[in-house]
């Protein structure tokens, strides 16, 4: 088609029907496109999504390498510190791709644009989910790798589960993500702290690097509640003692399923709370 | 398969409005609207309705409830009472059934810096359901002379050619309503011009209907066939360029507004 032509021919947009699943996943592959573009835009911010995982997973083999020369039983099993770095890098990175590039929107002003398009909150959610997954791929997949050649941890060794510990990691992420967006949104920029931070609450409870039993009794009722607990709990005893309980993983998941509602409705709300505010006009201020 | 509406979309909205064919053709119904922010109330009780293919501006002082009345007509506030209807949908509770139909360009928002303009402008295009996205940037790139700027990042552009770009932007879905913030705040004089011209052809061509809020007397002159005044979240005056001149016994609009921010009474033609 000739310049010309192609440029009459679209003094007429041909639009598609808003509504419906096809209307949906449109918009939601429009805004993944546009993280997608961004993230392409800057070399820098694609060694960053690397850089400090793989950092980490140095830091905590050479440990494990160390250890595993003492005679301590624990240290000496296979890649159990270097599996919960791995597996906790899944729940932390997953969380910040959610809620950064929530905030990312504020940043750059564009968020009054998105909620006066024909984009629904929920599609808003959708589109940051599936972004989160693309980035934690892009981040986890080199750093697993240099892994196994470094250390050779086979985070695949953990078989079947770690696609269940996978899905609970991410759900759980998202959970996190969506309170940490609706307080941005509800208190604006001034709030971006708690993005960064809100998963390294969990750190110290779902266990990552011991067992819940060390935990006081009181204590390990609330570890218990937490789904990332029930996938460290996993992995050692799949390393430890080569046995894997998929009760522990129905829980974990029904507790995501409440976690997630949860997240939400706090998202929803905080949502609605800033549109009675005004706050969404304030927004990159 | 994706079922495809004319480039206008009438019938489409109107029926997922699914409120009264009357108020479906109306393209904005205001009716008591009133927004309040503890003691401060920018928005007190006002009722218009914008006629399909008009002009209208919202002309106030800082303060006077303009953004807060758009901002209320996108969805992005909520009133704390009263109703906003624009294609017959309540958009504080059903925007989406009518956000295809409407776009709107404000210098308070931007489009991502680090994007390209055709990469932010096909993202758009993807959001409001274009099908035809290539050849739509092309014209519209075309149209607003912007074709030399579509690979270059947005954050990079001057403000005047930020403006053309968002109102790209807003054009992209050719909007039968179109708001628009401060359309040539911070730009020079032979820019706002320039885009003056485009959004007067715009509206004339496509029968769109605008409303706009501005301080810039000269753009609501040239744009304007109503003029809607504000003062302290209320109407004041509601009238054409002309009449709201001869009301205040003024030369020019400049002058009705000044009286308006300075609280000086009307005075009445002879």
């Amino acid at each position: 088609m000739s310049e010309a032509r192609t440029v009459q021919s679209g003094a007429e947009p041909i639009l598609l029907a808003p509504t419906g699943l096809g209307g949906s996943i449109r918009r939601v592959k429009a805004l993944v496109r546009r993280y997608i573009y961004l993230l392409r835009s800057s070399g820098v911010r694609l060694v960053e999504l690397i850089y400090w995982p793989f950092l980490q997973m140095l830091t905590w083999g050479f440990l494990q390498k160390y250890l595993a020369g003492t005679t301590n039983p624990l240290a000496q099993a296979a890649g159990v510190l270097i599996g919960s770095i791995l597996l906790w890098d899944i729940l932390f990175r997953s969380n910040i791709g959610f809620a950064t590039t929530f905030i990312e929107e504020m940043w750059s002003r564009n968020l009054g644009n998105l909620l006066t398009s024909p984009l629904r909150p929920y599609e808003l959610i959708i589109a940051l989910s599936v972004w989160s997954v693309i980035r934690l791929s892009v981040s986890m997949i080199p750093v697993a790798t240099a892994a196994y050649f470094i250390f050779g941890f086979n985070l695949l060794d953990l078989g079947l589960p770690l696609v269940a510990f996978f899905a609970v990691l991410v759900l759980t992420s998202w959970s996190l993500g969506l309170i940490s967006a609706g307080v941005i949104l509800r208190y604006g920029l001034g709030a971006e702290e708690l993005a960064w931070s809100l998963a390294f609450l969990l750190l110290p409870l779902c266990c990552v690097y011991y067992p819940a039993s060390v935990l006081p009794s009181w204590l390990q009722v609330v570890a218990l509640a937490l789904p990332p607990t029930h996938v460290f709990e996993g992995m050692r005893s799949i390393l430890l003692h080569n046995t894997f309980d998929p009760t522990e993983l129905g829980w974990a998941l029904s507790l995501n399923a409440v976690y997630l509602l949860v997240g939400y409705i706090v998202f929803s709300r905080f949502l609605a709370s800033a549109r009675v505010n005004g706050t969404l006009l304030k927004l990159g201020e | 398969m994706d079922e495809r509406v004319d480039g206008f979309g009438k019938q489409t909205g109107a029926e997922l409005a699914g409120d009264s064919a009357a108020e479906a053709i109306v393209p904005v119904a205001v009716r008591d609207l009133t927004k309040v922010y503890g003691p401060v109330t920018p928005v007190d009780h006002i009722s218009f309705k914008l006629e399909q293919g008009t002009t209208v501006a919202l002309l106030g002082g800082n303060g006077a409830g303009k953004t807060t009345t758009i901002a209320m007509l996108l969805g992005l506030v909520m009133p704390s009472s009263g109703e906003v209807r624009v294609f017959g949908a309540d958009v504080s509770r059903n925007r989406g059934a009518v956000a295809h139909r409407l776009n709107f360009q404000s210098p308070y928002v931007d489009l991502p810096a680090r994007l390209t303009v055709r990469q932010n402008l096909s993202v758009y295009a993807g959001l409001y359901g274009i099908a035809n996205t290539p050849e739509r940037i092309a014209y519209i790139a075309e149209d607003l002379q912007i074709e030399p700027l579509l690979d270059r990042e947005t954050g990079k552009l001057s403000a005047g050619q930020k403006t053309r770009v968002g109102l790209a932007k807003a054009l992209l879905n050719a909007p039968e309503l179109l708001l628009l913030d401060e359309p040539t705040a911070s730009l020079d004089p032979d820019t706002a011009d320039w885009i003056r011209r485009k959004l007067k052809d715009y509206a004339r061509s496509r029968g769109a209907t605008l409303l706009l809020a501005s301080h810039n007397m000269t753009e609501v002159e040239r744009l304007a066939d109503r003029v809607i005044l504000l003062d302290a979240g209320r109407i004041i005056e509601d009238e054409t360029p002309k009449a709201l001149i001869a009301t205040f016994g003024r030369k020019t609009l400049e002058e009705v507004f000044l009286d308006v921010v300075r609280g000086h009474a009307r005075r009445k033609a002879p």
